[in-house]
């Protein structure tokens, strides 16, 4: 039981984080594009600047989490992704600093620099994110010893390649959602037409990544083996339907929370599909790493428990208050401010 | 060269280069909140400046500590994968805890505190930052009750193949950890307030902005006394706390030999590891190593000797690791304390003013120094007594950690480069103009 509630809690961290760092990783990826001038892309920065960091720490607590319930699956998950994992912590990194150091210098080379690594830094996580992912669904070669017999592009497969392109897009859409509630004349209206446009992309990806799904993964056996699980893609889909309603009618906050509903929902569809897996290895089901099989002991994950219950609330509560107090938009008046990006 | 020793030099770097931003992290953010609370509380514009001024370089600093520490956190999983699985019922917990109680907590408000002076009253920004400097404090003492566990493993049990918890509170109040948490969050203090007097030198030796690097300076001062003695006492009560969970540490500490009862202090001591033996020993006060360490003249010291060889850690870089990092905490009392007695006329103090600015990277590297003594005097294990260090490694190719080493070698001196560069140009800038 307490394996099954952490097993859930475990891809919730995950979808949360998705849903949080998804709009910043994804309108990092599109500011190149959406940006005609220095102005432009300063807006785009301080639009993410009170969030990003906060965000980011649900990765952290994903990963700890992985380290603190299921031991075995982070020790195996961690190592046999090794490659694709650190390629993902160098992104992160140039793309933290990238914030904090943009501003900092007075040459157009130095502001280039570090606009070229948080593009590479947010574009890259979101792909990697997705390959990871849909590697995960379909099963990495892991002997029992978790060992891994593969290279890079053992991950690289088809349908690992539909799941990056996935999570590419899906934080665009996401991203492009949160500029048009973020800026004002000419960058708003790109970012408008940005997030109407994706949609569409979005809507095939999806398509095409449910009916992969069918045939690379085994996540249907769960749904066809309790058909009420269903619930999860359709709520979703219905979700993505919603956000293309609301970019339609402008309502942008109403759009990003029915966005966030998709990534959560994506990322559930994915996990319930999954149970009890964690790290299914594709060279023999019994060496598969699940939440019975991989966890701490009783003693720990209680403990956990009682500490996420009483403070991830705390968190959540206090991060939309982050959230409510910089809600309002950016214009070029807001960059005058000292604290700036 | 194997997948162990890349991987442990992978750590070190990624520990090292991590601990550069730490200590600064946690004592600025105590400056910061006592800057901002002294004006709320007397409404002098100069103290919100200083507060923004200092913010500014502990916001620079706080994204290379955070993003350098995610790395450390996912190396566990990466290169130490066998460790990750033996002692996650712990440690796996541990890194959650602080994750959810403090690293959300440091990394939230410290945006709204940062974007947000014009949107909060005073007192709720203070209490910001103030929640900043609690968070970083709270990670400082998470951690470092893994790490103790690490040193001196409590409140547990070997089953199935694992180390199991029984006992948290055990593991979360043993005294190793609460003097290992003091230890470090006293050295973050020092680090600051020289951080901090040392940059207010540099302006007061230019006559700029003298009235607010006056204050600066003074206050890091305050703080630089306070915990250089502090530091002095807590590293005397965690020696002790080590010498007895941790013998063999001890003995390479103060390259120890021969095991034997009223072992004399040695102030020159040149360790030769080769033959097992010290080259020099001069300078000796009778019996007084048994005294410091176990407040008895006749107490009994356990030499390295009294080990096999592979169960020693490497005496010479331990040794010297920690005889620099005591002889600069005596140090930093010394400076401290002239401070103290030209404070009425600190302004008109060149010298001490110029050596105070080129003390500043002195108590970056007693911290170094300190973890490389708790890291490598833990050798050859991981958990001290209960896995070795050999055994913990993951299973990955050489290639791959090869090249992650590189890689990381690469970022890293380039992004300590650029975090310098631009910490020395606003250090160097100064505030911001008073409002008109």
């Amino acid at each position: 039981m307490l394996e099954t509630i952490w097993f859930y809690i475990w891809g919730l961290l995950w979808a949360i984080y998705f849903m949080l760092d998804g709009f910043d990783l994804g309108l990092a990826t599109l500011r190149p594009f959406l940006a005609r001038n220095d102005t432009e892309n300063r807006i785009i920065y301080n639009s993410m600047g009170p969030f990003w960091d906060g965000n980011e720490v649900w990765l952290i607590t994903a990963g700890g989490v992985t380290f603190a319930a299921f031991p075995t699956t982070y020790a195996v998950m961690f190592s046999t992704l090794y490659t694709p994992l650190l390629m993902l912590l160098f992104g992160l990194i140039i793309r933290a600093v990238s914030f904090e150091f943009r501003g900092k210098g007075d040459s157009q080379a130095w502001r280039k620099l570090w606009d070229t690594c948080q593009f590479i830094g947010s574009f890259g996580p979101a792909l990697l994110l997705g390959v990871a992912f849909a590697n995960i669904f379909q099963g990495i070669p892991f002997d029992d010893k978790g060992v891994f017999h593969g290279t890079l592009l053992t991950l690289l497969n088809p349908y690992g390649l539909v799941g990056g392109a996935l999570f590419v897009v899906m934080f665009a859409v996401h991203g492009a959602i949160w500029l048009a509630i973020k800026s004002e004349g000419d960058l708003h209206a790109r970012a408008a037409s940005f997030a109407a446009k994706l949609w569409v992309a979005l809507l095939v990806i999806a398509v095409i990544f449910l009916i992969h799904t069918w045939f690379a993964t085994p996540l249907y056996k769960n749904y066809l083996a309790s058909p009420v699980l269903f619930l999860i893609p359709l709520a979703t889909v219905a979700a993505l339907l919603v956000t293309r309603l609301f970019i339609g009618q402008a309502q942008w906050w109403k759009a990003w929370f029915a966005s966030s509903a998709t990534i959560m929902g994506a990322t559930m569809f994915g996990v319930a599909g999954l149970y009890p897996n964690l790290l299914p290895s594709s060279l023999n089901p019994a060496f598969s790493l699940t939440a019975f099989n991989s966890s701490s002991t009783h003693l720990t994950l209680t403990i956990m428990l009682v500490v996420a219950l009483i403070f991830v609330p705390i968190v959540i509560a206090y991060q939309a208050w982050g959230y409510y107090i910089f809600r309002e938009k950016l214009n070029e008046e807001s960059l005058y401010s000292d604290e700036a990006y | 060269m194997d997948v162990l020793m890349l991987s442990r030099l992978q750590f070190a770097v990624a520990t090292m280069f991590h601990f550069i931003f730490v200590p600064l992290t946690l004592g600025l953010a105590v400056l910061v909140a006592i800057m901002e609370t002294l004006y709320v509380r007397s409404g002098d514009e100069e103290y919100k400046r200083m507060a923004k001024f200092w913010g500014k370089i502990f916001l620079i600093n706080f994204a290379v500590g955070v993003v350098t520490g995610i790395t450390l956190e996912f190396q566990f999983g990466t290169n130490w994968g066998v460790y990750s699985k033996y002692v996650g019922d712990f440690f796996g917990s541990l890194l959650a805890i602080v994750a959810t109680t403090s690293f959300f907590l440091e990394s939230t408000f410290i945006a709204i505190w940062f974007f947000g002076w014009k949107k909060l009253s005073p007192k709720v920004h203070a209490l910001c930052i103030w929640l900043v400097a609690i968070a970083s404090t709270g990670s400082a003492y998470w951690i470092l009750v893994a790490n103790s566990w690490m040193q001196h493993p409590v409140g547990y049990v070997i089953r199935g193949g694992r180390a199991e918890m029984v006992d948290f509170w055990a593991v979360i109040s043993q005294p190793f950890a609460i003097l290992t948490f003091l230890h470090n969050v006293f050295a973050g203090y020092i680090v600051a307030a020289f951080f901090v007097m040392g940059v207010s030198a540099y302006h007061l030796l230019r006559k700029s902005n003298v009235s607010f690097f006056s204050k600066s300076f003074r206050l890091g001062l305050i703080f630089a006394v306070v915990f250089t003695i502090g530091e002095v006492i807590v590293g005397d009560f965690h020696g002790k706390y080590m010498a007895a969970a941790q013998p063999t540490k001890l003995a390479a500490v103060e390259s120890v030999w021969e095991t034997g009862r009223g072992v004399p202090f040695s102030m020159l001591v040149i360790p030769d590891e080769e033959n097992e033996r010290n080259l020099v020993e001069a300078i000796q006060i009778p019996k007084f190593m048994s005294w410091l360490v176990y407040g008895d003249w006749n107490a009994e010291i356990k030499g390295l000797k009294a080990w096999p060889k592979e169960e020693r850690p490497p005496v010479t870089l331990v040794f010297w690791s920690f005889r620099l990092m005591v002889g600069l905490g005596f140090l930093f009392v010394l400076l401290a304390l002239i401070g103290m007695v030209r404070w009425n006329k600190l302004e008109s103090s060149p010298l001490y003013l110029r050596v105070m600015m080129y003390s500043i990277p002195l108590p970056y590297i007693a911290s170094e120094l300190g973890w490389i003594v708790t890291e490598v005097g833990r050798q050859p294990w991981i958990v001290n007594g209960v896995m070795k260090t050999s055994q913990a490694v993951s299973p990955i190719a050489f290639s791959q950690v090869a090249t992650s080493l590189v890689a990381f070698i690469v970022l890293y001196s380039l992004l300590g480069l650029a975090a310098f560069v631009i910490i020395i140009k606003f250090a160097r800038k100064g505030p911001e103009a008073a409002a008109a």
